[in-house]
């Protein structure tokens, strides 16, 4: 592992000095390593402990009627989520047409048309600190133009929150997608006498479209997820939503809320929530990943 | 659009013509500049009633009484800074390791592909999700451990009791592991981006692995190691769920990581919900408030990073 150490033992083996630095330096070396491998196998034990725990908690109630009953109310057992997959699906679904073609429309514009002008450089910048921006932060937002302006809690503000929580992810990667795209393909385009729509069409465009789709992926496997924007966008119902403009379930408040309540039947459904979303947020990022994943 | 017969028209005209699609895209970027503009707009707008009543005061009063109108957001502060500040101290080393593990071949590269991949998972796994597991796990094991330090180490001030599962420092861990991805992936890019040659250079002078990874690989990609301290920091700031879970949200001021504190994030998820009048227009001050604070920290990470990825362009 550490051959230099040795060699140089071998090097200085008429000094005694020198020999004992040498061997200090190696087992340092030899100590440094082992606690480098160590800490990095330790990061193991909280991954760990979530899987198991959220299988051997969410595992018992998991069952087909789960998917389809309403939440229990206090104290009382039985019961499923549908409402709360429905709607985190509804809003997730309101959030990617709201954010994916102006995620799409910009990256175009910033790679394809004016990839140095001076709002291409402030549209990166905007987009990696909206990145950074806290997604409580977006509830806010969503908040003030939607439901102070309307007067009630809803799908649609669920759903805006979201929107400005997807919309930077699926700019990024959306451009990251077209930077990608070879010249040679555009140049071609342009030589068989296409126009600019035509190559970004025909040509740009299905070409990245792959990696697009990982970026859409990545926005919504993070945007199901997500609870703090909903909590006073969405809030939380606990009936079928007759249309998107009253409060709606989704499977992270539910979580939030039966977390906190003294019932351990509610508590056990918090678990199965979690088991529900943890698999849907890793398949979305598995396909994220290999599904869409670029050939070439 | 796209024009039937092309040849019948004359170049000029065609290349004169409205690009109705290249508008559309300006518009979509313009609007996606504007998002940020339009959000601290409403934020201010909101919290206007606010600032004008309590100004500077707001940001060092200590007090939280909605139903007398008394609002101050001091201990959401420290709360904030601290429970970030602790998370840090415990996720950096630990960042720092994995990445350092992950750029060298100590292992095998299945063994390492697994760690990376752990360490993906954990970025992947809903905030709400670690808040669960944290009433379940690390509530349990800092009361454990609060009480045998309330005992053992009394003279401390940081750890003076009575000491509660719902705490400060059961915030900090849970909000530690939730960060090590962003510290990892940035640590990591950074030290791969230091030229093999200085790594070379280090060994060819006699130096052992080690000598050479902490005296000229790290240093070298310091300004990264800073630049993803600070990202995660904006990020530990943000984060809302697991903490508003765990901390206790109490706006009372203690020295104690073994008692319950409050965040800025905390006190929006807990209280916009049902929130009238003022305390709409202060809660949103205290939004404004943290997405300043997060929008600062987050410019200064990039600015670090931007730097350094120039200084490092095109050496191999």
């Amino acid at each position: 592992m550490d051959t230099i150490g040795t060699h140089s033992l071998d090097f200085f083996k008429t000094d005694k000095h020198e020999a004992s630095r040498a061997l200090s330096r190696s087992l340092q070396n030899r100590f440094l390593t082992l606690l480098c491998i160590a800490l990095s196998l330790a990061t193991l034990v909280p991954l760990v402990s979530i899987v198991i725990l959220v299988l051997k908690n969410g595992l018992p109630l998991l069952s087909l009627h789960i998917f389809t009953e309403l939440p229990p109310a206090a104290g009382m057992a039985g019961g499923g989520f549908g409402n709360a997959i429905i709607g985190t699906l509804v809003m997730v679904g309101i959030a990617l047409a709201i954010a994916a073609p102006v995620g799409i429309l910009s990256a175009i514009y910033i790679n394809e048309y004016a990839p140095i002008s001076r709002l291409a450089k402030t549209v990166r910048l905007v987009a990696k600190l909206l990145t950074g921006i806290p997604s409580i932060i977006c509830g806010v937002f969503a908040f003030a133009i939607v439901v102070m302006r309307t007067g009630y809690f809803s799908a649609y503000a669920g759903g805006v929150a979201l929107a400005v929580l997807m919309l930077p992810t699926i700019l990024l990667t959306a451009e990251q997608a077209l930077t990608g795209v070879q010249s040679a393909y555009r140049e071609a385009s342009y030589g068989l006498g296409a126009t600019r729509f035509q190559t970004i069409i025909r040509v740009v465009l299905p070409d990245a479209l792959p990696a697009i789709m990982t970026g859409i992926m990545l926005a919504v496997a993070r945007a199901a997820g997500e609870t703090a924007p909903l909590i006073f966008t969405a809030l939380f119902s606990q009936y079928w939503a007759n249309s998107l403009s009253e409060p709606t379930a989704s499977l992270s408040v539910l979580i939030y809320n039966f977390s906190t309540v003294p019932f351990p039947h509610q508590i056990q459904m918090a678990w199965t929530a979690s088991l529900v979303l943890v698999a849907f947020v890793t398949t979305a990022n598995i396909i994220a990943q290999t599904a869409f994943s670029r050939k070439h | 659009m796209s024009a039937p017969d092309q040849e019948s028209q004359p170049i000029a005209d065609f290349k004169s013509r409205l690009d109705l699609f290249r508008l559309l895209c300006q518009a979509a970027a313009a609007l996606a500049v504007l998002t940020l503009g339009w959000i601290l707009y409403e934020i201010i707008y909101g919290a206007w009633p606010s600032i004008n009543k309590f100004g500077w005061n707001f940001l060092t009063t200590a007090a939280w009484v909605p139903n007398r109108e008394k609002f101050g957001v001091l201990p959401f502060i420290i709360g904030t800074v601290a429970s970030s500040g602790i998370a840090i101290l415990l996720a950096f080393p630990l960042g720092i390791s994995i990445a350092i593990f992950l750029n060298e071949n100590f292992l095998a590269r299945p063994v390492r592909q697994t760690v990376r991949f752990v360490v993906e998972m954990l970025a992947s796994i809903p905030s709400v999700v670690y808040g669960l597991w944290g009433i379940f796990v690390v509530i349990p094991l800092v009361k454990g451990f609060g009480d045998w330090a309330t005992v053992h180490l009394s003279g401390v001030p940081i750890f003076s009791g009575p000491a509660y599962g719902n705490s400060l420092l059961t915030a900090s861990i849970v909000l530690a592991i939730m960060i090590l991805p962003t510290i990892t992936a940035i640590s990591r890019n950074s030290l791969a981006a230091v030229p093999h040659t200085l790594r070379e250079g280090a060994y060819a002078l006699g130096a052992t692995r080690w000598e050479a990874i902490l005296g000229v690989i790290v240093p070298s990609a310091a300004p990264g190691l800073v630049a993803a301290t600070i990202l995660a920091l904006g990020r530990a700031m943000g984060e809302t769920m697991a903490v508003a879970m765990l901390i206790g949200n109490s706006s009372r001021l203690s020295w104690s990581v073994l008692s319950p504190s409050g965040t800025l994030a905390g006190l929006l998820a807990n209280q916009f919900g049902e929130a009238t009048g003022m305390q709409v227009n202060s809660l949103m001050y205290a939004a404004l408030i943290l997405v300043l604070i997060t929008l600062l920290v987050n410019l200064a990470g990039e600015a670090i990073l931007r730097y350094t990825q120039r200084k490092t362009a095109g050496i191999h």
